[in-house]
């Protein structure tokens, strides 16, 4: 495996199986009486988030924690970012206190592979832009595998803001690396104008696609970053592509509904729909720590010096 | 070691077992995946067929707990612990392949004590080929194989490896059956 994990793309087929049977074997840990092991005593890991990310920040933080790792928490409000310092300031600092991995979260696409430029340690993208959040494609892919037990031929749906959305573009990637079939379903404006080079489908028609699918996944109507030239109001929106109670009984009895959350409840998924026994959700956040946990195993488990026998 | 010599040494160390403990019920085998975790299994139906009861068998994974992560160019493949009872006042047989080092057991007792407390801890071992590196012995021996520090000894169980089997590889000349 790659030292660091920026996007989908620095994975190969047989890196993913091993990272999902890795998290397979992690989950135990989670049931434990003590839920904690000792494999990266000593180490530190960095949290650092130029943007609000509950969930995903404090997934990480019991991943690390879960394999008594440290675990520093760099908010940049009320920090040194806040006075202006930059992110290479920022990051040399942090290596100079010794952090091993450095979990970034950035708005501007790309930042995470800049940052490996500079630092030794571990990166992990984090969610960077509108470019890629493999933590998030990889525990999907774990919950899809674990649901229905196998990823190879599986028909996927994204529905929703796939231009903006980071989670699109890495599950995609991640989808069709593990050989399933990818249909992105959004308002035309919404699709990204590189889709041709993903390897995926494009359908203007969620009721034409639901049929047809084993897993679909709504992406969450970005309200806060929503503008108003690609569709003209979030109740048509909802209209046209949020799953209701009534669409959703247009999927196959054994389909799974996923979502990364925050869900927008009565936007991009009616609130009876989100509470049915298909609705995953929960499972996704529960699966994200054994993911997290598997890839900082992974990445900082391995030395870059050689091997020492054991 | 052939598979019947095999088969002789868990029966014998099935008899040491239940000789040792005073309580065949808060008996209790864990295995060290991914070959003592098979060989604990043969051992709890040994067990069942002298005493009648069957002890319960878990499988324990180390990696997590190895003293070498971080100094390999790979993360150690890691395997899945599943123990179904409660250790706590349970006396627990740990079952391996192969004693050497004692790292391997070191780790597994922290493991252990993570899960519970036991009673006891015991160990049993198909082979112990020497070379302690650490103040460890096993409580129950398959069979004491002296070897030098470069050669490679295997276990090979039949669930695993379609067959039964010891093998010596010499550091230098070619392969000795059984030693």
């Amino acid at each position: 495996m790659n030292r660091h994990l920026l996007s989908m793309h620095d994975l190969t087929p047989g890196d993913v199986t091993r990272i999902l049977d890795t998290a397979d074997s992690l989950r135990e840990v989670g049931t434990r009486v003590i839920k904690k092991v000792p494999a990266l005593r000593g180490r530190t890991v960095v949290n650092l988030f130029y943007e609000n990310s509950t969930r995903t920040r404090i997934s990480f933080e019991i991943a690390a924690k879960r394999l008594s790792a440290d675990v520093i928490n760099f908010a940049t409000g009320g920090s040194s970012v806040s006075k202006g310092e930059s992110l290479k300031d920022t990051a040399l600092t942090l290596q100079a206190m010794g952090a091993d991995a450095i979990v970034i979260r950035h708005p501007s696409s790309g930042s995470p592979r800049q940052l490996t430029t500079w630092v030794h340690g571990h990166v992990l993208n984090a969610g960077d832009g509108t470019h890629e959040h493999p933590t998030q494609a990889l525990l999907d892919l774990y919950t899809m595998r674990e649901r229905l037990g196998r990823l190879d031929g599986l028909r996927v749906a994204i529905v929703g803001d796939v231009l903006h959305s980071r989670v699109a573009r890495s599950l995609s990637f991640g989808l069709v690396k593990m050989g399933a079939e990818v249909t992105l379903v959004g308002p035309p404006t919404l699709v990204p104008p590189d889709v041709p080079a993903w390897g995926v489908e494009v359908s203007f028609d969620i009721e034409g696609v639901l049929p047809k699918l084993d897993v679909c996944y709504l992406l969450r109507v970005q309200t806060e970053r929503q503008r108003l030239e690609y569709y003209p109001s979030i109740r048509e929106y909802t209209r046209l592509f949020g799953l209701s109670s009534r669409r959703v009984d247009l999927l196959p009895p054994e389909a799974l509904v996923m979502h990364p959350g925050p869900m927008n409840r009565g936007v991009e998924i009616d609130s009876d729909v989100a509470d049915l026994p298909r609705s995953v959700i929960e499972d996704q956040v529960t699966n994200g720590i054994a993911v997290r946990m598997a890839l900082l195993y992974l990445l900082l488990g391995a030395s870059a010096e050689g091997d020492a026998d054991a | 070691m052939d598979e019947a010599e095999i088969g002789r040494a868990l029966t014998r160390i099935a008899h040491e077992i239940l000789e040792r403990s005073d309580d065949a019920e808060g008996l209790s085998l864990v295995g060290i995946a991914d070959r003592g975790d098979h060989l604990a299994a043969r051992l709890a139906r040994e067990i069942e067929r002298i005493a009648g009861t069957t002890p319960p068998v878990g499988v324990l994974d180390i990696t997590f707990y190895r003293d070498d992560i971080g100094m390999r160019t790979e993360a150690p493949e890691v395997h899945e612990t599943r123990i179904g009872f409660d250790l706590s006042r349970r006396t627990v047989v740990l079952v391996d392949d192969v004693l050497y080092t004692g790292r391997t057991i070191r780790a597994a007792m922290d493991a252990v004590m993570d899960l519970g407390r036991p009673r006891a801890i015991r160990l049993a071992v198909l082979v112990d080929r020497g070379h302690r590196e650490l103040p460890i012995r096993a409580d129950f021996v398959g069979k004491n194989v002296p070897t030098s520090d470069d050669d490679q000894v295997r276990v090979m169980v039949r669930e695993l490896d379609g067959r039964d089997g010891v093998l010596v590889e010499r550091a230098e000349p070619a392969m000795v059956e059984g030693s």
